[in-house]
């Protein structure tokens, strides 16, 4: 592979191609669609948490200016909107899995809910109708939270009979309590790790539209994964054949996992649309999406760690409930078990680990994936009572971790809770993160912050990841519904430019940069004759979309092997042209030259060749050059680092301030540092935020009392100091890229690095514990009781 | 949003018979609360009287000891003001850390003043300095003027023209930011001026701006921040919500009031 680190190739930080449009307002977003006769619609949603719907008269609405259709769940009897995932609780019987309708029927289970939807020539229209529709609801008690859904007789799906969607386990349960009777020390911890509300700068949208010339819908819908949403609105949903169903996600604003789920919107939209013969509009306003985005983490954590005489890790016992909110979205199942539980033991030796997960049901919006998805909450689990294990043995908390990590040299290894891990070198991301974040420094810098009345603390996250989610045969004898491969189609066209299709989808990532790097190394072109295409079922094979940092190291991949397929066809072209044999062809820069010799092809001619084949070799080749591939990884990858923040409190009112956080992160190879760069700060920042800034917050009636930026704490530029980012890499051995995947560790390693470093800064005043957000007034409460 | 009539009259007396003509007229200024509460259908109001047009309601002046400010002059110009910031520096201060720059460049004093906010920074400002608040009917100090939460002395169709100040030799006002909406959480006005050693809190009253005696008569015998170390404020009458405990809040008094003292 050619050193890219000039030029456009691997490892050159070039400016992301996409910015031009987005930056100059000439993105092409879901809003941005407007469709010939389009009309608006609005979802009149629940304002209560959990209610029998006694009758709904619509007739003031349907007469009102502009209306042209109201519909409830009794008139859309359609397929419940699936669940992509299923889990079996330790008794082997499968989850309970309620049924979702896009329109509630007979009864609302959050607020947010969809009840009716209205249609009309104006959005405003719409709305002022939605307000005389009559809904007569019975309101019922709500469980709000896990502990009320499982201890009330309040259930959310009556027909179901419980709560408790799940309870499951990994790992083996007597080998932990047999190595727990012979500790000589068990650290115990109790953590909740918060509700967040994703919050994509862009809301969500959806545009339906039939053909009735052709029988064709068309869905324009702000998806992290078009396809994955015209598999399960088409077969499950609607019954839509795929040849009569296009989706298309346009540029999409952000998603960080709200935007891969199936909603009910996009359902509505497009099954309503030949119901008025016209296309119809739906955009989410901030409001709305507060409250019908899927909600992120939401876990109550009990943990016991084991440790023998040294310090080493002996066993860990994991008790997770894990809320799901009132309906299963696509992949909330498979959140706390599989991309968390299985990452309990960490960068750590742990030998024996048990996790039990129960999942519940309750009267609030659904909860599922969001950056990180399951890994933060393992991480900040483990980081956290790692933390606490060196306090309370007396060792230092670099020094334990140190003796309890997975050595360089014991790669592969397997973990007691399923994975083996690749690669890994954690001592080394460690001490180089020492060194950025100046930890030989820290001591000076505590004094002289206490000269000013301020607590200085530091914190470490030595955290690792699962990610690039795959294999499709692992996930599915785990429980998943469809597979996880990627796919790409490299087509060259007869002048020798390329339009590459990729079953991934930017929404910010920069794909259309990394991935046109990708095609320029390897087949020696310029950026401006490579297109990444994405997004559009009707132009890109089926893929499985991006999520789980999954994009470069399997799309990615899918990328590299159609690219080889199409150096593969050009060689024997070139060969059969210049009269030698395929062996013999060297391909470089873009050029095909017998060894040797001076005679050569350029890229360009051969692919004139191949379109038109005038001398060509017919009898073992076809003409054209463009090739596919789906590739399938055979395991994970996996991700890791070392993350240290410094905080500085002041005692006196509880403000807590990051003054310097240092990430090295072990990503594998890096194809464009700037891009992951900035994937690192967007992650940290998310992570910054839960741990010190965001939750969502219900109260005892099911209202969401954050429900907007007037209360929900969204991270702001000057919550945050420069970060000091920096990448340190071992290779993934199991894709020829040797990469592994930036987009999550950022949000992954960050929580408990912070929230270790309060409660650092907070120890000498006696404080012990610290829940996330540290809000100033939860920081300041815990000083005044811990006086 | 509702339908609405909308006036952009040129003169407060224009605006005035606007209001009076309209069924249920309300006034815009900088639209940053009005906007939101209509976008929210939180109001429905028959005609929306624009007083954007009017220029008698711009501008800053600064003569006699008085900085006088029309209600129509925006966060970002208090902030900007050359002549604000030699003759009341805490006055540009406030204004600039009113929420971002957005809405520093279109929300007005007159706005903020009228709507009293609970949360809002400059009636901190008005009843620690001692301002006085002109209308088209009227003249009205300031410790007549907030009466409850979003409540004031206004009536239906009175308009503010302008807010006068009294130069202070001394004022500071520093605020604790509300974690997600920027607005006061608890924001402190100290000042020492004509209206006498005045301290005015914000943010954290149950009934909106309020005046704390003990910490006036603390500073009357000794004007340092250590004199208000001791000064605790009852959490009686404070507000409690996700972000802050009226207990919380009231601890947030002192210490605002302090920081404003040790700032003079
Ligand atoms: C995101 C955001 C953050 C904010 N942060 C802060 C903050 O940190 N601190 C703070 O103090 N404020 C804050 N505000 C409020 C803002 O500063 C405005 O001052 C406030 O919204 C009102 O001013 P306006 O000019 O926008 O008035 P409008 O919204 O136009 O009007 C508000 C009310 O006052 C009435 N009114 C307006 N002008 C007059 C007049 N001349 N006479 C009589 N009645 C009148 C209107 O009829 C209406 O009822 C924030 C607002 C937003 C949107």
């Amino acid at each position: 592979m050619p050193d890219g680190t000039t030029g456009t190739g691997i490892g050159a930080a070039v400016k992301r191609v996409e910015d031009f449009r987005f930056l100059t307002g000439k993105g092409n977003y879901t809003d941005d669609i407007n469709r010939p006769g389009q009309s608006f619609a609005y979802i009149l949603r629940s304002p209560h948490a959990h209610a029998k719907i006694t009758s709904i008269d619509s007739s003031a609405a349907k007469a009102a200016a502009g209306v042209l259709a109201v519909f409830t769940g009794e008139d859309m009897q359609v397929g419940s909107l699936p669940c992509g995932w299923q889990i079996h609780s330790k008794d082997g019987s499968p989850m309970l899995e309620p049924e979702h309708p896009p329109l509630a029927k007979g009864k609302v289970r959050y607020v947010g809910d969809q009840v009716a939807v209205v249609i009309a020539d104006t959005y405003s229209q719409a709305k002022d109708a939605a307000e005389s529709i009559v809904v007569n609801y019975e309101v019922l008690p709500a469980a709000v939270s896990m502990s009320d859904a499982l201890t009330d007789k309040s259930l959310v799906h009556d027909d179901i009979g419980s709560n408790l969607c799940f309870d499951w386990e990994i790992g083996d349960e007597a080998a932990v309590d047999e190595a727990m009777s012979k500790a000589a020390h068990i650290t115990k911890i109790d953590l909740v790790n918060n509700r967040l509300v994703p919050n994509a700068m862009e809301p969500r949208a959806a545009v339906g539209e039939f053909d009735a010339a052709t029988g064709e819908y068309t869905l324009y819908t702000t998806s992290q994964n078009p396809h994955v949403i015209r598999l399960l609105m088409g077969a499950f949903v609607l019954s839509i054949p795929e040849h009569k169903l296009r989706v298309v996600a346009p540029d999409v604003g952000g998603g960080f996992g709200s935007k891969i789920y199936h909603y009910a919107e996009e359902a509505i939209v497009t099954w309503a649309a030949p119901k008025i013969g016209r296309p119809i509009k739906w955009v989410a306003d901030r409001s709305e999406a507060f409250i019908s985005d899927a909600h992120g983490r939401d876990q109550i954590n009990h943990a016991e760690l084991a440790l023998d005489a040294n310090g080493k890790f002996l066993a860990l016992k994991v008790q997770t409930q894990a809320n799901m909110g009132a309906y299963l979205s696509t992949f909330a199942p498979c959140v706390p078990t599989y991309l968390s539980a299985t990452l309990l033991a960490g960068t750590y030796t742990t030998p024996a680990i048990h996790a039990n997960v129960k999942a519940i049901f309750t009267n609030t919006v659904p909860v599922d994936a969001y950056r990180g998805a399951g890994r933060p909450e393992s991480t900040y689990l483990i980081e956290r009572i790692v933390d606490q294990a060196a306090r309370e043995t007396g060792i230092d908390k670099v020094e334990i971790r140190r003796r309890n990590f997975i050595p360089a040299d014991a790669f592969p290894y397997q973990t007691p809770v399923a994975l083996q891990y690749d690669s890994g070198d954690y001592e080394a991301t460690l001490s180089s993160a020492t060194k950025l974040a100046d930890v030989a420094g820290f001591a000076a810098r505590k004094a002289e912050a206490a000269s000013r009345g301020k607590l200085r603390g530091m914190g470490y996250s030595t955290y690792l990841e699962a990610c690039g989610i795959a294999p499709s045969a692992v996930v599915g004898s785990l429980g998943a519904r469809a597979g996880l491969y990627e796919s790409a189609e490299v087509r060259v066209h007869p002048t020798g430019s390329v339009t590459v299709f990729t079953g991934t989808h930017s929404h910010g990532q920069g794909h259309e940069t990394t991935f046109a790097q990708l095609v320029s190394d390897r087949l020696g072109l310029p950026m401006e004759n490579i297109e990444i295409s994405h997004g559009d079922t009707n132009k890109v094979q089926f893929g499985m979309g991006t999520y789980g940092s999954r994009s470069l190291a399997v799309g990615g991949e899918a990328l590299i092997r159609a690219v080889d397929k199409i150096i593969d066809k050009a060689k024997k072209i070139a060969a059969h042209v210049l009269e030698a044999s395929a062996d013999d062809i060297e391909f470089k820069d873009g050029n095909f030259t017998v060894a040797g010799t001076d005679r050569s092809m350029a890229f360009g001619e051969v692919a004139l060749t191949a379109y038109v084949p005038h001398n060509f070799p017919h009898d073992e080749l076809e003409p054209g050059l463009d090739e596919k591939a789906f590739y399938d990884p055979a395991n994970f990858t996996y991700p890791g680092g070392c993350h240290i923040c410094e905080v500085e409190i002041d005692p006196e009112t509880g403000v807590t301030e990051v003054i310097k956080f240092t990430a090295v992160d072990d990503v594998g190879r890096v194809i464009n540092p700037m891009i992951v760069e900035g994937q690192v700060h967007g992650g940290v920042a998310q992570g910054i935020g839960q741990a010190l800034l965001e939750y969502a917050a219900y109260d005892e009636n099911g209202q969401l009392v954050t429900g907007s930026f007037m209360d929900y704490t969204m991270p702001r530029a000057d919550n945050f100091p420069k970060f000091d980012v920096t990448t340190e890499g071992t290779l993934c051995t199991h894709n020829t890229l040797g990469v592994k995947g930036v987009g999550e560790v950022g949000a992954i390693g960050s929580p408990p690095a912070v929230i270790n470093a309060v409660i650092d800064a907070l120890w000498d005043r006696g404080v012990r514990d610290m829940s996330m957000p540290a809000t100033p007034e939860k920081v300041w409460s815990a000083l005044q009781a811990a006086e | 949003m509702y339908e609405f009539e909308h006036h952009k009259p040129a003169s407060v007396a224009d605006a005035a018979s606007a209001m009076k003509g309209a069924d249920d007229g309300k006034l815009l200024a900088g639209g940053q609360t009005m906007i939101p509460t209509l976008k929210q259908r939180l109001a429905s109001p028959s005609d929306l009287v624009d007083l954007s047009g009017i220029a008698e309601l711009k501008g800053i002046t600064v003569s006699g000891g008085t900085v006088t400010i029309g209600a129509m002059t925006n966060h970002a110009a208090v902030a900007a003001s050359a002549d604000i910031k030699s003759a009341l520096p805490a006055l540009a201060e406030l204004a600039d850390h009113i929420g971002d720059a957005q809405v520093r460049n279109r929300g007005t004093i007159g706005g903020s003043v009228a709507n009293n906010d609970p949360a809002a920074d400059y009636p901190a400002a008005c009843l620690a300095l001692g301002a006085t608040i002109h209308t088209s009917q009227r003249d009205i100090a300031a410790d007549d003027f907030f009466t409850g939460l979003f409540e004031t002395a206004l009536e239906d169709d009175e308009i503010i023209t302008k807010i006068s100040f009294p130069v202070a030799s001394k004022a500071a006002y520093v605020k604790f930011p509300n974690p997600a909406s920027r607005y006061a959480l608890v924001g402190v006005f100290v000042a020492d001026g004509p209206a006498g050693i005045r301290v005015a809190v914000t943010g954290a009253g149950q009934d909106g701006v309020f005046r704390v005696p003990e910490m006036e008569s603390a500073l009357s015998s000794n004007f340092s921040a250590d004199a208000l170390a001791n000064v605790k404020v009852s959490a009686d009458n404070l507000n409690a919500d996700i972000h802050a405990s009226a207990d919380y809040r009231a601890h947030l008094i002192t210490v605002m009031a302090k920081r404003a003292v040790a700032k003079i």
